[in-house]
């Protein structure tokens, strides 16, 4: 990788800007789902700032991004309005999306990104913005997020192939973060990923997603590659995932509180290994193998160094980083604020923009769930 | 008898196949934690974790199933199941009818399924109107503990595929992990007797295909499976408070379904009111509704089922649900009573 295209000074603390601002709206969304204010389940971002910051400074207005199921920092990063993201992961009406998608499924147009929660749909779906963009605006990209465990779906496969054959402008950015939801990824994954992107003709490369001035460099590198039509890459970015799948992860708990995991876990494995069943060797291999899961997430869990935004600290230093996290906060608390009032039955704010216009579909459907179902 | 909860009774009918049949093994995401009483009792040998790669693992099952084994393949939603459709509907549904009956795909698709706490329209879905329309396959819903390990037992020992769906609501490590349960500032509605119940021991196989009378009443029959069946109950109390005597049968089985029992309390009751967690077109509430008509049975009917893309909001999710309002409110409609306060 050529070390020049790095950013450096003000470029650096740009992108800090851009993954604190990401950071504090996760945080934000944890707090509200403690609070139980978010329904379901919650995945966050936390540990992948480094990957979504560093390729989202290199695109444009017209260049398409197909998230997954963590789809909130690339949206921050956009620019979608923070207070609607957080009213629609609570699943109020005034929400980006009136409450209908909630935190997996979040959609936003007017800056081409949308997520979704099954797992690889990013893959091809980014193939079909980038053959949109050839059509439309040509010189556009598109950007696939998924994580290593997605380059197990089929689908995945299929738009390695079909962008490589179409030659389409697609940037499949791996997130590599080891776990294929509570299941370490190297127990089910055969061969390295770089290689089977290789094998399909994509350019590829690896990047530390820890560091975001080299992720930036490097997505920058593909990317102009793809604007000028050299076909797609694969960008495979290792990162951490500190609070594990979601927030209700239960081997993140148990290696957190291990006492309490233990008084969990334990009443019902000794009655099941108890029970007939297998072998002795068998029940020992059952007890090992979770063992082991448990350890891994373990070591996984103490590298708690492996921090993008810990990363970038160091080296624009704490006067600079400090000065941008009070404005990022500056931003971000007051959104919270007013999104937990506006949860509580305050009207919104006179200075907020108004609610974006309803969707055909969401209208129609409108009166119906106004009038509590009954027909 | 011993009391259990729902999902620890599923696995307990697994564990009692497991035990009972060398030949059984499970298989499917992040099993070996969702399933670690299984993995402790009976090893790694007989209890894997997949890739997320659900129509790679469903053809697996397939093969598993056709080399001998009896597997059974969990998907962990069975919004999932939809990346498998293709060897479900292709392959699992035809190869007995195919092989002009010589060869039987004795394998097991398990998956949750439902809604009720607030995870989007992409992970509540039910869709057991749409793979109980395909034939070659059987579906079962269980709505208690006792069916639960009952159906389970019953599906593995089957010699068909059976899809094997079990309503997130009622269990619990479903709650915890898509729900979050532990918070102390969210609650769901979970039907108790549902959640938890007695278990015959040793566990004896629910037969698949036979519904269940859960109440019985003479002016209306509420038809239902799966979550539906308390929220039915529920209902079927609140009407007697209106002096409404409503009949609860809980269907158990989609695909085949009890026509029987069906069609005998259409006939008496001359009201029905199928309440589905599935969506309106095309699927249970249509089939039954047909089903009567076809005999030309004189019942009134109506249905309850989801109108639209289930929303996330909890408010407006419940709303969408086949919630006892609603199913009181088509009660009244069935009756041509006129509405009450509810």
């Amino acid at each position: 990788m050529r070390q020049s295209h790095k950013p450096t000074g003000p470029a650096l603390e740009r992108a800090y800007e851009q993954m604190a601002r990401m950071r504090a709206v996760e945080e934000a969304q944890i707090r509200l789902w403690d609070d139980g204010l978010v329904p379901g389940e919650l995945h966050t971002g936390i540990g992948e700032e480094g990957i979504v910051a560093g390729v989202l400074l290199n695109l444009s207005d017209t260049d398409s991004l197909a998230l997954d199921h963590r789809p909130t920092p690339a949206l921050v990063g956009r620019g979608v309005d923070i207070e609607g993201l957080l009213l629609e992961i609570m699943g109020h009406e005034d929400g980006i999306n009136h409450g209908q998608g909630g935190h997996m499924h979040l959609f936003a147009r007017e800056q081409r990104a949308a997520g979704d929660g099954m797992v690889a749909s990013s893959g091809p779906t980014a193939c079909g913005f980038a053959l949109a963009a050839r059509h439309l605006h040509p010189g556009s990209v598109a950007v696939a997020f998924f994580g290593e465990a997605a380059t197990n779906e089929g689908y995945m496969m299929e738009a390695f192939n079909i962008a490589s054959a179409w030659k389409l402008p697609v940037l499949f950015v791996c997130k590599n973060n080891s776990w294929s939801i509570t299941t370490h990824s190297r127990e089910v994954t055969g061969g390295k990923l770089i290689d089977r992107a290789r094998s399909f003709g994509l350019a590829t490369a690896k990047v530390d997603g820890q560091r975001v001035d080299e992720v930036q460099a490097t997505a920058g590198r593909l990317i102009t590659r793809m604007r000028n039509g050299k076909g797609p890459a694969f960008m495979l970015a290792s990162c951490h995932r500190p609070q594990g799948h979601f927030t209700t992860d239960i081997l993140v708990r148990v290696v957190r509180d291990p006492r309490a995991g233990a008084s969990e876990l334990a009443p019902g494995l000794l009655a099941a290994v108890r029970a007939p069943g297998g072998s002795r060797g068998d029940r020992v291999a059952g007890l090992m193998t979770l063992t082991r899961r448990l350890g891994a997430l373990a070591v996984d869990q103490a590298r708690g160094g492996r921090d993008p935004l810990a990363s970038a600290r160091r080296r624009i230093g704490g006067q600079a980083a400090a000065r941008i996290e009070l404005r990022v906060e500056g931003e971000v608390a007051p959104a919270e604020r007013s999104a937990r009032l506006r949860m509580a039955g305050a009207p919104a704010a006179p200075a907020l923009p108004a609610a974006p216009v309803m969707p055909e579909a969401a209208r129609a459907s409108k009166p119906a769930m106004k009038s509590g179902g009954a027909r | 008898m011993t009391t259990m909860p729902f999902a620890e009774a599923v696995d307990a009918g697994l564990a009692a196949a497991m035990e009972r049949d060398t030949r059984v093994i499970t298989f499917g995401e992040d099993v070996r934690l969702l399933r670690r009483t299984t993995l402790v009792r009976f090893g790694p040998d007989r209890v894997l974790d997949t890739p997320i790669s659900e129509a790679g693992f469903v053809y697996m099952g397939l093969g598993a199933a056709m080399g001998g084994l009896r597997p059974v393949v969990e998907v962990m939603l069975v919004d999932f199941l939809t990346a498998a459709w293709c060897p479900l509907v292709n392959n699992i549904a035809k190869y007995e009818a195919f092989s002009g009956g010589t060869w039987q795909v004795p394998m097991v698709i398990r998956a949750s399924v439902g809604g009720w706490y607030g995870d989007g329209g992409q992970h509540e879905q039910t869709l057991w109107g749409s793979i109980a329309a395909i034939p070659g396959l059987k579906v079962v819903v269980p709505s208690t503990p006792a069916d639960a390990a009952g159906l389970m037992l019953a599906a593995v020992e089957d010699e068909s595929p059976v899809v094997y769906l079990e309503p997130k609501l009622l269990g619990e490590i479903w709650l915890d992990v898509l729900a979050g349960s532990r918070r102390p500032a969210v609650g769901f509605d979970i039907p108790a007797d549902g959640a938890s119940g007695d278990v015959p021991q040793p566990i004896a196989p629910t037969p698949i295909g036979e519904a269940k009378l859960r109440r019985d009443g003479g002016d209306l029959a509420l038809i239902s499976a799966g979550v539906g069946v308390h929220r039915a109950l529920e209902a079927a109390e609140r009407l007697a408070g209106s002096g409404v005597q409503a009949a609860v049968l809980d269907l158990r089985s989609i695909a085949p379904l009890d026509t029987t029992a069906i069609l005998e309390l259409a006939a008496r009751t001359g009201h029905v009111v199928v309440v589905d967690e599935d969506y309106v077109r095309g699927g249970l509430t249509a089939e039954i509704a047909a089903l009567i008509a076809e005999q030309r049975i004189d019942a009134r009917f109506e249905r309850v089922a989801v109108e639209q893309t289930i929303p996330f909001a909890r408010h407006l999710e419940e709303a969408v649900l086949p919630n006892t309002d609603r199913i009181v409110a088509a009660a009244e409609r069935c009756l041509d009573l006129q509405r009450s306060s509810a």
